[in-house]
């Protein structure tokens, strides 16, 4: 453990978020209202009202679609920047977030997961973000409410350093409205381990003047995707360096892309993104103490995309059961696909299935992970399985 | 910092980047005004008339670009550069010193 005192704290998972972003000296925040997303914007209000801090521009805008603009120009002005949604709201931003990915600004926004209408529902499900997997945005997927204020602070300072915008995710109501201990650091080891953001270019130098979202036509457009590409790839690295400094200063360590929970002797595992993999560590413990060897690989980051860990992990189980609380209609869960995909051109392929799970905020319980390893452990011994995507709960 | 400055008036040229890596990191500055003269849209000019200006400067208040300068003798001039034509000027001169003459390019 890293010597110092944390700050300890009660708090929702979006109380965690609002202070990771008073820690991070945030000096904007542009956002609308959305359940359940609201209290971290109220939190954020309630901060700058007791005058608990400096700095900080608030912007009331009328919609989502206003909000990620708001930022954008913020952002683009050289100001660190923050906002926050889920659902409708992100589907909302969706044009404005390939501008700012493309723009290449570093803004942080926590959406918290929450399934798309209709039917209508607040309640927790992946969908939402997942479906901007492809707007060049970085997610991050939290499992509880600690790794909601620690996701926050890192993901400024890797968006920071690669210049691409960040998003970190945590559960509808699961996380964001339950109250959890959270150990926060002082604000001057936040200070020294996230300095103040330094822009790629300098708006308010009138002497050289320039277009911000210039016109490229087809002999500069391709150019610029492609070092898009690149500071995805150079994130990789910059997040497992910056998940490490950040272990090495605070004792909590987010080196790897997926956390690894007891997958050194598995025969299989599973796989899943969020709070939902902290139900399944706990049924992991149990399932082992019944026979089972199982494990629990915990994809951390979605984008960039974890594809040599996987193929690393591929080669020591022989089968990994996906648990998708989402799903890409007319194909299959998103993250089994991407990890299946993962592993097409690799040696080591083990038998995957995609288990579909909690869509809309449906509960998913250590039970429920008892049986889907009773089957799986079904399918590993007979070589393939008996269907490819399970809608685990379908009432039949 | 590599970005694609051009530089009015001298030369006036926009950098093309020969391989990728000559490319800024973010995408700005393709087109910036320095570069990139917007005059060359206009079919009429507007010509002042010294004689008649009565240095109000509302022409120059209400030029959306803004083309029109004060110039050093305390008389307004326009940029063509960047002056589209559209006329407001001499519109809102209140001593009808602003015609717009057709271009002849």
């Amino acid at each position: 453990m890293a010597g110092y005192k944390p700050i300890r704290k009660v708090v929702s998972g979006n109380y965690a978020a609002a202070y990771a972003v008073k820690h991070a000296r945030v000096q904007v925040v542009a956002a609308y209202p959305i359940t359940p997303q609201t209290s971290i914007i109220e939190k954020i209000a309630e901060f700058i009202a007791n005058g608990e801090v400096e700095n900080l521009q608030y912007v009331p805008v009328e919609s989502e679609h206003s909000a990620m603009a708001a930022s954008i120009g913020a952002s683009a002005a050289g100001a660190r920047a923050f906002t926050a949604t889920s659902a409708q709201g992100l589907a909302l931003m969706h044009e404005m977030l390939h501008w700012a990915s493309g723009a290449r600004l570093p803004i942080v926004m926590v959406d918290v997961n929450r399934a798309m209408a209709p039917p209508w529902s607040v309640w927790d499900d992946q969908t939402d973000s997942l479906a901007q997997r492809d707007t060049g945005w970085m997610q991050f997927y939290a499992e509880n409410n600690q790794e909601v204020y620690d996701g926050v602070l890192m993901a400024f300072k890797i968006a920071e350093t690669v210049n691409l915008p960040a998003m970190v995710v945590e559960s509808a109501f699961i996380l964001s409205h339950t109250y959890d201990v959270v150990d926060m650091i002082p604000q001057e080891l936040v200070d020294e381990f996230l300095p103040p953001r330094e822009p790629l270019y300098d708006l308010t130098n009138f002497e050289r003047p320039f277009s911000v979202g210039a016109l490229g036509t087809p002999a500069d457009y391709y150019e610029f995707r492609y070092k898009l590409q690149k500071a995805m790839e150079k994130a990789e690295k910059v997040i497992r360096e910056v998940g490490g400094e950040f272990g090495e200063r605070f004792g909590r360590d987010y080196s790897s892309m997926i956390d690894l929970y007891r997958t050194e002797d598995a025969d299989f595992v599973f796989m899943g993104l969020g709070s939902l993999m902290g139900t399944v560590k706990q049924a992991v413990d149990l399932l082992r103490e019944e026979g089972y060897r199982v494990g629990a690989a915990k994809v951390r980051w979605f984008r960039p995309f974890p594809k040599e860990e996987i193929r690393e992990l591929a080669k020591n189980v022989e089968g990994i059961a996906v648990l998708d609380r989402n799903y890409s209609f007319g194909m299959e869960g998103i993250l089994f696909t991407e990890a299946k995909g993962a592993l097409y051109n690799s040696k080591a392929r083990p038998l995957m299935k995609d288990y579909i799970v909690g869509l809309g905020g449906r509960d998913v319980t250590v039970n429920d992970i008892r049986k889907i390893a009773e089957n799986m452990k079904a399918v590993v011994e007979r070589g393939e399985p008996d269907v490819e995507v399970d809608w685990y709960h379908l009432k039949r | 910092m590599n970005t694609l400055f051009g530089e009015k008036k001298e030369g006036a040229t926009k950098i093309v980047p020969k391989s990728v890596d000559e490319y800024p990191e973010a995408p700005i500055t393709l087109g910036t005004t320095l570069s990139n003269f917007t005059g060359d849209w206009r079919t009429f000019m507007p010509v002042i008339d010294d004689d008649k200006c009565v240095k109000c400067y509302i022409c120059w208040k209400f030029c959306p670009e803004p083309a029109i300068y004060i110039r050093e003798d305390g008389y307004v001039g326009v940029d063509y550069d960047y002056c589209k034509g559209c006329g407001i000027c001499a519109n809102e001169c209140p001593v009808n010193a602003i015609t717009m003459e057709k271009e002849e390019k």
